[in-house]
């Protein structure tokens, strides 16, 4: 049973980087939430496995702490932020979709060669993750370049944080319990900074579109 | 009741009453009134370290040494004078329609919940909490950049939140790389982050592991440090919101992560013996400076320009902490100090000429000396001060750098004084025509505070001739633990 | 080459000439059920291919021989890929051919003759449906190799009786990569056999048919050749997706009784199989033919992704 638990960390690793890629492919800005949702869920999984099997108690919570703010109140407040701004399709990318999906696979190759020396110092049991961590960051952060609208940008930060996350828990088993509780307060005050921003950004320029903020350049 | 518990909580507790209390006829004397006791409460806590030594705290979650007493003490002190300067100036700016009573609870909270952040991210011996407040820091000047809801504004506060999140969540990334390397050598734990004890360990922490996650975290904090070429965000933030704002980052932020990196420094330098930290911050200071002072060349918003200063001066310092050694971190950590004084002086000059002219635009603002003296001669001494003419602070740490740099780095000392010769030009310049000559600017409503940059451009001043003892003592054990 | 494994190949071969159309006729039958009409009868698809034999084929008179020829060599591939595939014994007399490669390219030669035999006659709907069917099988084919390489890492061969072997040896672990792999399958085999979302099996407007538009021209035996061949495709598809993915229940070398055991084992997870592409049929709307290229890359990359964490994780 528990070579099978250490398995199913695997398993949720690589779910977590399926649906990364899946960020990138996605057009419609509803299902990128739902999607993010579930990046959020099988990282509570994982957190949870983890927990399990090395005994280590703060890790329940901090799973708890993550279901509550990444599955619950996060998609519920960017639900809320898409109604009220009535965003819904996003169809604006600076490269077509396989275009993306191969730089995709390029940045995955990299992390995972990046993580391999790191990976076999750690005592962790997820540590073959790592690489898989670190690729969702990439992943994430390419999503954030890519994107022309601000909701998916967004998306792709806190897709960056979730790879993040992921990260501490794959190489360390957790980091001290004040921290994550640190920085899932950061996180959701982020989040409702960006929600005030998205109104102000839509109030001066009726539309979210990033390119309208590029005017500040170099002459 | 120790001072320390002061300084952290009453900026919180300020931030609190504000956020209720912000619009009021009264509210400007209220955040004064606020700074001032926390600068009373860390004026204390520096009485205390300096009769006790260094001080742990809770726990050994807080720590103070000679690195960060001294900025903490800066921290507070700019903290109250820049509140002093921020009265009349959002005085003016409400009059003038651009702050509602809700925009003006926002900006008295969140500059204290700021001055608490950094307080905080100086004061803690958690690398972990470090990371929390460096993030709080910029989360709770992020809605202040885009107070205004101009285009530009926005703009600029959107690149601020997303450029240094990405920046910050490098450092994350960093840290916990950091916390992987203590694992192994240490052991886990809430007391693995703790500062104090992966110093004492260095050197038995994983070298691959420490230079891979010093390379994150010097492009993490560095992006907030504005290091080049992580520094977009910077220009447009410091120069789009109030003016107090543009004070407060440009004088006290920068220097709180450039402190970061300082601290991650001494770890990777015990754990690796290699020079890489060294290396990669003489070349990211190196390309900041010379970088900078091209761009500062071509700005016509006079904020943007000294934005574009402050960026060339963190590259200043980083190089000289890079160099390290007794004599730069020295000139370093006094530059830290003066360039904080002497910036927000020059922001305070530049905030109420540009509320004089109406506009940023340097071309706008015109014969300040004829319109309102004070004004006019604060900016001529603060733009003279901050280009290094003796015998303010800046020139004595600039000289100490050059010196450094010509003795132990010969080839990148011409890019040096090219860089800063075209930052001299560039300024001077632009600054002449500003200060002297005819007007067509008037007198504000409100009397503007001025005390505040003298104050300031005296205290450069003074340092620049003389260093008070203990002043001096802190500095050169800093310098010391900085090493290199 | 043993008595059992001649034996199991000829087993093999009928059952899947037989149990093919049953296979099409339950999808069929599952797909009406979940739309909420009533369902043409479990056996339909027999009833077709006995009336089709016995009506009269009507070939066109610029027809060259290749249209005559390739419902034939189409018929033949497919029949021959379900015998090869392990479907009841990984003990079969033509098991070296059962590479993956072959089985590629088996696919590849019925696709090349279909596609030359609808743009013989020269009529639009017959080119159109060729260069469709191009399309598709231009990208479903190297994403397939991809699956088909991802899923032979694990047994370190392309042989896909080796593949069953030592995965059903193996104790019952989670192997990420092989998840990965069959996603990536199920999406290039929905693409290959012309089923929602890629291409609707039931429709004739011109707007959106690929296989349909290929066998337009086809009438009596040609036809009821080319709509068995069909359902072997659909059948060789099922059984090489259980073969590597869910490969417990198939008969190992020198145990010829497990035959027995085997062809319930296969007729349960095809049933399980059919009844679960139904679901997927019914719960996706038809792509725009411009999205198909982003489907398959998506298929593409997924196999990819399923090499790179197999070299990652060892799994």
């Amino acid at each position: 049973m528990n070579t099978l638990l250490a398995q199913s960390i695997n398993l949720f690793a690589v779910v977590l980087l399926v649906l990364a890629f899946a960020m990138i492919a996605q057009r419609r800005i509803l299902t990128l939430i739902h999607l993010f949702t579930l990046q959020g869920a099988s990282l509570v999984a994982a957190t949870l496995v983890v927990a399990y099997l090395t005994g280590q108690s703060h890790l329940y919570f901090s799973a708890g702490m993550t279901f509550v703010l990444k599955v619950v109140l996060i998609p519920i407040l960017l639900h809320r932020v898409i109604q009220r701004l009535n965003v819904r399709w996003d169809v604006e990318t600076l490269f077509n979709i396989p275009t993306t999906m191969l730089i995709g696979i390029v940045l995955v190759i990299v992390a995972f060669n990046l993580a391999r020396p790191i990976a076999g110092l750690s005592t962790s049991i997820a540590r073959g993750t790592l690489g898989i961590a670190l690729a969702c960051v990439l992943l994430s952060f390419l999503m954030m370049i890519v994107r022309a609208k601000a909701v998916p940008q967004v998306i792709g930060f806190l897709s960056m944080e979730n790879g993040l996350f992921f990260a501490a828990t794959a190489a360390t088993s957790g980091m001290p319990m004040i921290v994550e509780l640190g920085i899932a307060f950061d996180v959701l005050v982020g989040i409702l900074i960006l929600g005030v921003f998205m109104f102000q950004i839509r109030e001066q320029f009726d539309s979210l579109d990033i390119r309208h903020l590029e005017k500040l350049k170099e002459d | 009741m120790h001072p320390l518990l002061l300084v952290l909580a009453i900026p919180l507790a300020g931030g609190v009453l504000l956020a209720l209390l912000g619009d009021r006829e009264r509210a400007g004397e209220l955040n004064a009134g606020v700074s001032l006791a926390t600068l009373g409460a860390a004026a204390w806590l520096t009485a205390v370290v300096i009769r006790d030594g260094p001080l742990m705290m809770w726990g050994e979650q807080f720590f103070v040494d000679p690195l960060n007493v001294f900025l903490v003490t800066l921290t507070a002190f700019v903290g109250f004078t820049t509140s002093l300067f921020s009265r009349p100036y959002m005085r003016v700016e409400r009059d003038h329609g651009k702050m509602t009573p809700g925009r003006m609870r926002l900006f008295h909270s969140m500059y204290q919940f700021f001055n608490g952040m950094m307080l905080f991210a100086l004061t803690t011996n958690n690398l972990g909490i470090l990371w929390v407040a460096m993030e709080a820091a910029t989360l709770t000047t992020v809605l202040l950049v885009s107070v205004y809801r101009t285009a530009a504004s926005l703009e600029a506060a959107w690149k601020y939140f997303i450029l240094c999140g990405v920046g910050i969540a490098q450092a994350l990334f960093g840290t916990i790389l950091l916390y992987l390397a203590a694992e192994r050598a240490i052991g886990g734990g809430d007391n693995a982050l703790l500062w104090t004890h992966l110093a004492q360990a260095s050197h038995s922490l994983d070298p691959g592991i420490v230079s891979l996650a010093f390379v994150f975290l010097l492009l993490g904090y560095g992006t907030k440090v504005g290091l080049v070429p992580v520094h977009n965000w910077l220009p447009d933030a410091h120069a789009e919101g109030p003016t107090p704002i543009s004070a407060v980052l440009s004088g006290l932020l920068l220097n709180v992560a450039l402190y970061a990196v300082l601290r991650v420094k001494v770890l990777a330098d015990g754990a690796l013996g290699s020079g890489l930290p060294a290396r990669m911050m003489i070349g990211f200071g190196l390309l900041t400076v010379v970088v900078a002072a091209f761009f500062l060349s071509r700005q016509r918003d006079v904020k943007r320009m000294f934005a574009y200063s402050s960026i060339e001066h963190m590259g200043l310092m980083t190089f000289a902490f890079g160099l390290g050694g007794p004599i730069a971190n020295f000139a370093g950590l006094l530059h830290m100090t003066v360039h904080a004084l002497v910036k927000s002086a020059i922001f305070f000059a530049v905030g109420h000429a540009a509320q004089k002219a109406g506009s940023q635009a340097m071309e706008d603002i015109r014969g300040l000396l004829k319109v309102s003296p004070t004004v006019g001669w604060g900016l001529m001494l603060g733009s003279l001060a901050i280009l290094g003419m003796p015998p303010f602070g800046v020139f004595a740490s600039e000289f100490l750098i050059l010196t450094t740099a010509m003795r132990e780095l010969p080839w990148a000392t011409p890019f040096l004084l090219v860089a800063l010769g075209v930052a001299f030009a560039a300024i001077f310049s632009r600054v002449q025509p500003m200060v002297f000559g005819e007007t067509a600017l008037r007198p504000l409503a409100h009397p503007p505070a001025l005390l505040p940059v003298f104050i300031h451009l005296g205290l450069a001043l003074m340092l620049g001739l003389y260093i008070p003892p203990y002043l001096d003592g802190w500095y050169r054990q800093a310098a010391q633990m900085i090493g290199g | 080459m043993s008595l059992a494994g001649l034996f199991a190949q000829l087993l093999a071969v009928v059952l899947a000439l037989g149990l093919a159309p049953l296979l099409t006729g339950w999808i069929n039958q599952w797909r009406a059920w979940l739309q909420g009409r009533r369902a043409p009868g479990l056996l339909q698809p027999y009833r077709t291919l006995h009336k089709l034999f016995n009506k009269e084929s009507v070939v066109a008179e610029n027809a060259s021989p290749i249209f005559r020829v390739a419902p034939y060599i189409m018929f033949g591939s497919m029949a021959l890929a379900c015998g090869i595939a392990p479907t009841l014994s990984t003990d079969l007399p033509l098991a070296p051919a059962a590479d993956a490669i072959a089985l590629v390219g088996l696919f590849a030669l019925a696709r090349v003759f279909i596609s030359l035999a609808a743009m013989d006659i020269g009529t639009s709907f017959g080119t159109l449906g060729a260069r469709r069917e191009m399309l598709v099988g231009f990208l479903a084919e190297p994403a397939l190799l991809m699956v088909l390489f991802a899923a032979s890492l694990i047994s370190q061969s392309t042989s896909l009786a080796q593949i069953v072997e030592t995965l059903a040896h193996r104790p019952f672990a989670i192997y990420p990569s092989l998840a990965v792999a069959g996603v990536a399958f199920t999406m290039v085999s929905l693409a290959e056999n012309a089923r929602v979302p890629v291409d609707n099996p039931a429709t004739h407007l011109e707007l959106t048919m690929i296989h349909e538009a290929l066998i337009l021209e086809y009438s009596g035996r040609h036809l009821a050749l080319v709509e068995w061949a069909a359902s072997l495709k659909l059948f060789a598809y099922s059984c090489i997706g259980l073969a590597l993915f869910v490969p417990w229940g198939v008969a190992e070398a020198d145990t010829p009784i497990a035959i027995v055991f085997a062809i319930p084992a296969l007729v349960a997870k095809l049933t399980v199989g059919g009844v679960l592409l139904a679901l997927i049929e019914t719960i996706n709307a038809k792509m725009r033919l411009f999205r198909v290229p982003e489907f398959l890359a998506t298929a593409f990359l997924l196999a990819v992704i399923a090499l790179l964490v197999h070299g990652l994780l060892g799994a």
